[in-house]
């Protein structure tokens, strides 16, 4: 019997057993003015040629700017092999298959995953990867409400320097489930959570969210950060980009004891920016939170033959066993992001990402230097920072990063929307993959725009 | 038949309550409870000195096949968990009504107890679930 559910005829057996005229009449409660009459605004169906060339023509869109901006997604060299290897019919899906145990090279390589993750950031337990750094941020702070039992408060304390739109995403997950995100400020002048600044008697707080580096790229001083939350029986949630922990100390070793959540957006692993996703999460624990871990988590065991295989462990959690009581319903939607970002970390290696993380602090360290050269661009913050770094121009900076972009450099991301004490600031990056051409020209129509402005005074015009 | 000591009260949820006499009951799952859950990996126990009352889910069991809720069968503050199943929770597998307690409980209304049902009862119960 082929499978195909919902036939005319079962429908009408089904709506006749229910007493129902309809199916339509089934959704009668959801009142008139929020229900949708058909999708008016899809065009009608296109050729392949003709969606293709609709794709080329958006995707030219684009163009082929000369990248400065971060701001949470990074433009790093991705090995040829990576996305070869990555979209072999063996691996080219995007789930764990249902039959999981079925399909053990996909197993094996979520596992050798997890443990890639585990090592990077120094932690017992890796799960098998979330949506994107953001929801991995929200899923941290519901776990550690779970996690932390010896605080009644459900307050978590989320500092400034944390991404804006992860904070954003964490508010709108857990708004509706009486957790209080508390904003910490941080140090205007630096640019980090100034530890001297910290409350002495926070009360009861479930936990501190730290960022590394921070939104800035400004380093926080995390072993002081950590041995305060610690201390005042919060837990420790890191925010991480994992590129950095290849040269970072791993969350796993900061403190006496050490964060007891990692999170963050896999992105710099081997995903190209692709104007904004798919990207994947990631997150660890100490092996004391894994009950609390929501996703999956795949094991290595023997089987009935002695032979090494790979099972999925801690299903207990999951929607189709906990029902409501579930932790999640996150499989493992972004696996075929989690493929490529294993091959890029096997194939990179320990040696080959620190290579890059390193190339790209010296580039943002250079970057700065040539940019404050310019009269009427400053760095604001002193402190070490990533790759990333925060100037202040003394003009306009929409204006600015307007005109830039008409000369294919995108400058930078502005940060007085987000931080208004940061007006004409703006977030700049560079990593391994800009060369000193790419750095030089910045400087040089930077330059331009600053010089004219001074010579002729007048507001900046865009072209486009 | 599984094994139902006549000396204990039941729940119809599985649960067991041993009455100390003392304004103070153990509480743990049945033998019948553990034979359907199979080998138990995991239990959370609720903190020290909180308060439940009965009705509330107060532990969670987990075993390789399922999940499931304990509920408190009566109202009161817990005043001490089996520290040991943390690391050994099949110890509910190998005594359920001994070693594998759960929670002691300091009862605040006594007169539930009368509410439980007896070792008949609860056979009668169990039987049902066959």
């Amino acid at each position: 019997m082929p499978f195909i559910p919902h036939t005319e005829e079962d429908i009408r057996a089904m709506l006749e057993a229910i007493g129902v005229e309809k199916t339509e009449d089934l959704f009668d409660e959801i009142p008139a003015n929020l229900r949708t009459n058909g999708l008016s605004n899809i065009p009608p169906a296109l050729t392949e040629l003709g969606i293709t060339q609709l794709m080329q023509q958006r995707a030219a869109q684009d163009g082929k700017p000369v990248c400065f901006i971060g701001a949470g997604a990074y433009e790093h060299h991705i090995p040829a092999a990576v996305w070869e290897i990555t979209t072999r019919g063996e691996f080219y899906s995007a789930y764990t298959p249902y039959q999981a145990e079925a399909s053990q090279g996909t197993l094996q390589l979520l596992y050798e995953y997890q443990t890639m993750i585990a090592g990077l950031t120094g932690m017992d337990v890796s799960n098998a990867s979330l949506y994107d750094g953001a929801s991995s941020l929200a899923e941290a702070v519901l776990m550690a409400v779970r996690a932390n039992r010896k605080s009644k408060s459900k307050k978590i304390l989320m500092p400034r320097t944390v991404h804006p739109a992860y904070r954003k995403v964490a508010r709108t997950i857990v708004n509706n489930q009486g957790i209080e995100l508390e904003e910490l400020d941080y140090d205007h002048k630096r640019g980090f959570i100034d530890p001297d600044a910290l409350p002495k008697d926070p009360g009861d707080v479930t936990a501190l969210v730290i960022p590394q580096p921070n939104f800035f790229g400004v380093l926080e001083e995390v072993d002081t950060l950590t041995d305060w939350a610690h201390s005042h029986n919060m837990l420790v949630i890191a925010v991480v980009n994992p590129l950095s922990l290849s040269i970072l100390n791993a969350p796993g070793s900061w403190g006496k004891e050490g964060a007891d959540i990692v999170c963050g957006d896999g992105q710099p692993m081997g995903i190209p920016l692709s104007s904004g996703g798919p990207y994947f999460g990631f997150m660890a624990c100490k092996q004391q939170h894994v009950r609390q871990m929501p996703g999956r988590i795949i094991g290595r065991t023997t089987d009935l033959d002695g032979k090494t295989g790979y099972a999925l462990t801690l299903q207990a959690r999951e929607q189709h066993i906990r029902r409501s009581k579930a932790t999640s319903n996150i499989c493992t939607n972004q696996g075929l992001m989690v493929t490529a970002a294993t091959i890029h970390m096997a194939l990179m290696g320990a040696e080959g990402l620190a290579e890059a993380a390193r190339a790209s602090h010296r580039n943002i360290r250079m970057l700065v230097d040539q940019l404050s050269g310019i009269e009427g661009v400053s760095a604001v913050f002193d402190r070490p920072v990533f790759h990333e770094a925060v100037l202040q121009l003394d003009m306009p900076v929409d204006d600015v990063l307007h005109t830039l972009a008409e000369d294919n450099v995108l400058g930078g991301y502005a940060l007085g929307d987000d931080y208004p004490e940061l007006e004409n600031c703006v977030l700049v990056c560079a990593t391994e993959t800009r060369t000193q051409a790419d750095m030089d020209f910045y400087y040089e129509k930077l330059n331009q725009i600053f010089s004219m402005q001074r010579t002729a005074p007048r507001p900046i015009k865009p072209k486009m | 038949m599984s094994n139902v000591p006549a000396d204990l009260k039941y729940t119809k949820s599985h649960e067991w309550i041993q009455d100390l006499g003392d304004g103070t009951v153990n509480i743990g799952i049945t033998d019948h409870a553990q034979t359907l859950l199979g080998d138990l990996v995991f239990v959370e126990l609720p903190e020290v000195d909180s308060e439940v009352s009965a009705g509330d889910e107060c532990a969670v069991v987990e075993s390789v096949k399922a999940a499931s809720d304990v509920y408190s069968p009566l109202s009161g503050t817990v005043i001490a968990v089996n520290e040991v199943l943390a690391d050994t929770p099949e110890t509910i597998n190998q005594d359920a009504y001994g070693d594998g307690w759960l929670i002691k409980l300091k009862l605040s209304d006594a007169n539930e107890l009368t509410d439980l049902l007896d070792a008949n009862a609860y056979e009668e119960v169990a039987a049902e679930d066959h």
